[in-house]
């Protein structure tokens, strides 16, 4: 990744002046790597690994948050009750796999498709990429706001849309059948455009005297994509995906501004669950333990994730 | 692909005229709901309530009004500037430094550490957030939301400007350590003016994401604190048939990101994706 430029301390230029009050200024020269990096990482420490350390606690004990109850120490009891089958839990897992899977297959696969339809010069590329930025760009919650009322079953858009293409009625984020299809499809409209611009960048840098060869070999220009792009970019497209699964288990805003994990639960993902467990039934210590359980749940992903990278890299 | 030698042949033009019909409805239908906000944004809430939708209606700004009237809006929007702002400002104090120490010493696990905030979920760290900052008095303050955002925005930082400080050629560097410069001379007086032009990007970036943050606010703030996103959301909650506040305050939250976008282009991009494409 990152080439460590070791400096060695016999470097003539290294040497700052002589004298005794020097050795302070001396001491800080040659330590000076760490100076850079120290405010970081003591505010990492301070707001991040602290916290997580505290839930790590907080997880072995029951407390409804109040401040004037302290938690009280019940061991293993909300690890044993998660996984002993808690139904919301298995619900959330269910949805967050359903929606983060579909998600992101669809982005990647739409994405690389459009992907390889602007790889060419045409007029206005530049304004076309700029409009495709804003799904990615916009507050999501403003986006989500405006999805909640085109999905409107009695007066949205797309419900009107639906009807002029004879469809069957829709009840769109209201019907437990439907709502996640109806996530995934506003999920697929704000990201696409991230994997496609992703893997523009990489189709562009692709050098053009393969296809040159490829054409002179009568290939297709459906060959030339299957055999010569497709394989070359591959190492992009894995890393969009990978950002995108990342990025798509944290999904909260959109999910709670449409429906809040309804109807019901049926669209509540883990973190939804937890938030809910924590803010709206005050079960500190058992949210606790599901924040656990949900680290470690991405963390797995993650090293599949990159496993899967290594190994076709 | 070479459509004959005098001019274009009939096949090559129905290709290229496939080709922007593609386009066409490619973008409609990813700017089709931003066109959808602001085109709504001037409708009455009666002509909102209308089904099908109304096309043609005599645009108003009642709803702009409103929002203005109804909430401390003005109040609000200083909110956001205010987080965001102190947010990106105290990013670039932590993120910069350690960005150079990890482009020019190599320190790697700082820099994992410092990505791997990126992939935990939010919600990780607003539980204990909410208990700690309840017991320090944090919470519905600017210290506390600054201090919540900047795990959004540190990584970003960092992240970004690794590449810029990696650019910096070292014989510059070794050239003003000769002329008895210190390392924290160089870093500030040579190495920072080189990339300031990511130093901008990186800087954007985190304002748009300090903008858009939602869950943070809606725990952590409240009545003085309180961030746009929070309250274009509470439009919905408060009064389900206010859709043209609704519109108004989206309309008026994405308003500023578009700018920025429209100014950071092709860095956005590249922004978006640090973290993935690397490590």
């Amino acid at each position: 990744m990152h080439e460590s430029r070791p400096q060695a301390p016999g470097v003539p230029w290294a040497a700052p002046a002589a004298g005794q009050g020097m050795a302070l200024g001396r001491w800080v020269e040659r330590h000076i790597s760490w100076f850079f990096v120290l405010p970081a990482l003591l505010f990492l420490i301070a707001v991040v690994a602290f916290p997580v350390l505290y839930t790590a606690v907080l997880s072995f004990s029951r407390w409804s948050g109040a401040a004037a109850e302290s938690p009280v120490w019940i061991g293993l009891r909300n690890y044993a009750d998660v996984l002993a089958g808690d139904p919301g839990f298995r619900n959330a897992l269910f949805v967050t796999v359903y929606f983060t899977g579909a998600s992101v297959a669809i982005e990647v696969m739409l994405g690389v498709g459009l992907a390889q339809l602007l790889n060419r010069e045409f007029v206005g590329k530049g304004v076309a990429r700029t409009l495709l930025m804003l799904p990615v760009a916009s507050t999501p919650v403003a986006l989500a706001l405006v999805w909640r009322h085109m999905y409107n079953p009695s007066n949205g858009i797309f419900t009107w849309f639906a009807e002029l293409l004879r469809f069957p009625q829709q009840r769109w984020l209201a019907d437990a059948a439907t709502v996640i299809p109806s996530l995934i499809l506003f999920d697929v409209w704000q990201w696409t455009p991230l994997v496609m611009l992703i893997t523009l960048a990489g189709m562009v840098s692709l050098p053009a005297d393969f296809y040159e060869a490829a054409q002179i070999d009568g290939a297709t220009p459906w060959q030339a994509f299957w055999r010569i792009t497709l394989p070359l970019v591959r190492p992009t497209i894995v890393a969009a995906a990978m950002l995108r699964f990342m990025d798509s288990v944290k999904t909260f805003d959109q999910i709670y501004v449409t429906t809040q994990g309804g109807p019901g639960i049926a669209s509540q993902t883990l973190n939804l669950y937890v938030f809910d467990q924590a803010f709206q039934y005050l079960h500190f210590g058992y949210a606790s333990a599901l924040l656990i359980i949900l680290f470690f749940v991405i963390l797995a992903g993650n090293l599949v994730l990159v496993s899967v990278r290594r190994g076709q890299a | 692909m070479s459509g004959g030698s005098v001019g274009p042949g009939p096949a090559r033009i129905a290709r290229r005229v496939l080709f922007y019909c593609a386009l066409i409805l490619v973008l409609a239908v990813f700017v089709f709901p931003f066109f959808w906000m602001a085109f709504n944004s001037f409708k009455t809430n009666e002509k909102l309530q209308e089904y099908p939708p109304v096309f043609r209606f005599a645009p108003t700004l009642g709803n702009f009004l409103n929002v203005f009237q109804q909430a401390p809006f003005v109040q609000y929007t200083r909110n956001s500037f205010l987080v965001a702002f102190g947010t990106v400002g105290v990013g670039m104090v932590l993120g910069l430094p350690a960005a150079y120490g990890i482009a020019r010493y190599g320190h790697r696990t700082v820099a994992l550490g410092i990505l791997a905030c990126r992939m935990i979920p939010g919600i990780s760290f607003l539980v204990p957030w909410f208990i700690i900052f309840r017991s320090l008095g944090l919470l519905d303050t600017f210290t506390g939301l600054v201090l919540a955002h900047l795990v959004i925005t540190v990584p970003l930082i960092t992240w970004i400007m690794i590449s810029f400080f990696e650019e910096v050629p070292l014989e510059l560097e070794e050239a003003a350590r000769i002329d008895g410069c210190s390392r924290v001379g160089v870093f500030y007086r040579i190495a920072l003016p080189l990339v300031r032009p990511g130093l901008v990007s990186a800087g954007i970036l985190a304002l748009i994401f300090t903008w858009n943050s939602f869950l943070f606010p809606l725990i952590l703030a409240g009545v003085k604190t309180k961030t746009l996103p929070v309250v274009v959301y509470s439009f919905m909650t408060f009064d389900y048939l206010d859709l043209g506040g609704i519109y108004a305050s989206a309309t008026l939250v994405t308003l500023p990101v578009v700018i920025m976008v429209l100014l950071v282009q092709r860095q956005f991009i590249r922004g978006l994706t640090i973290g993935g494409l690397k490590g």
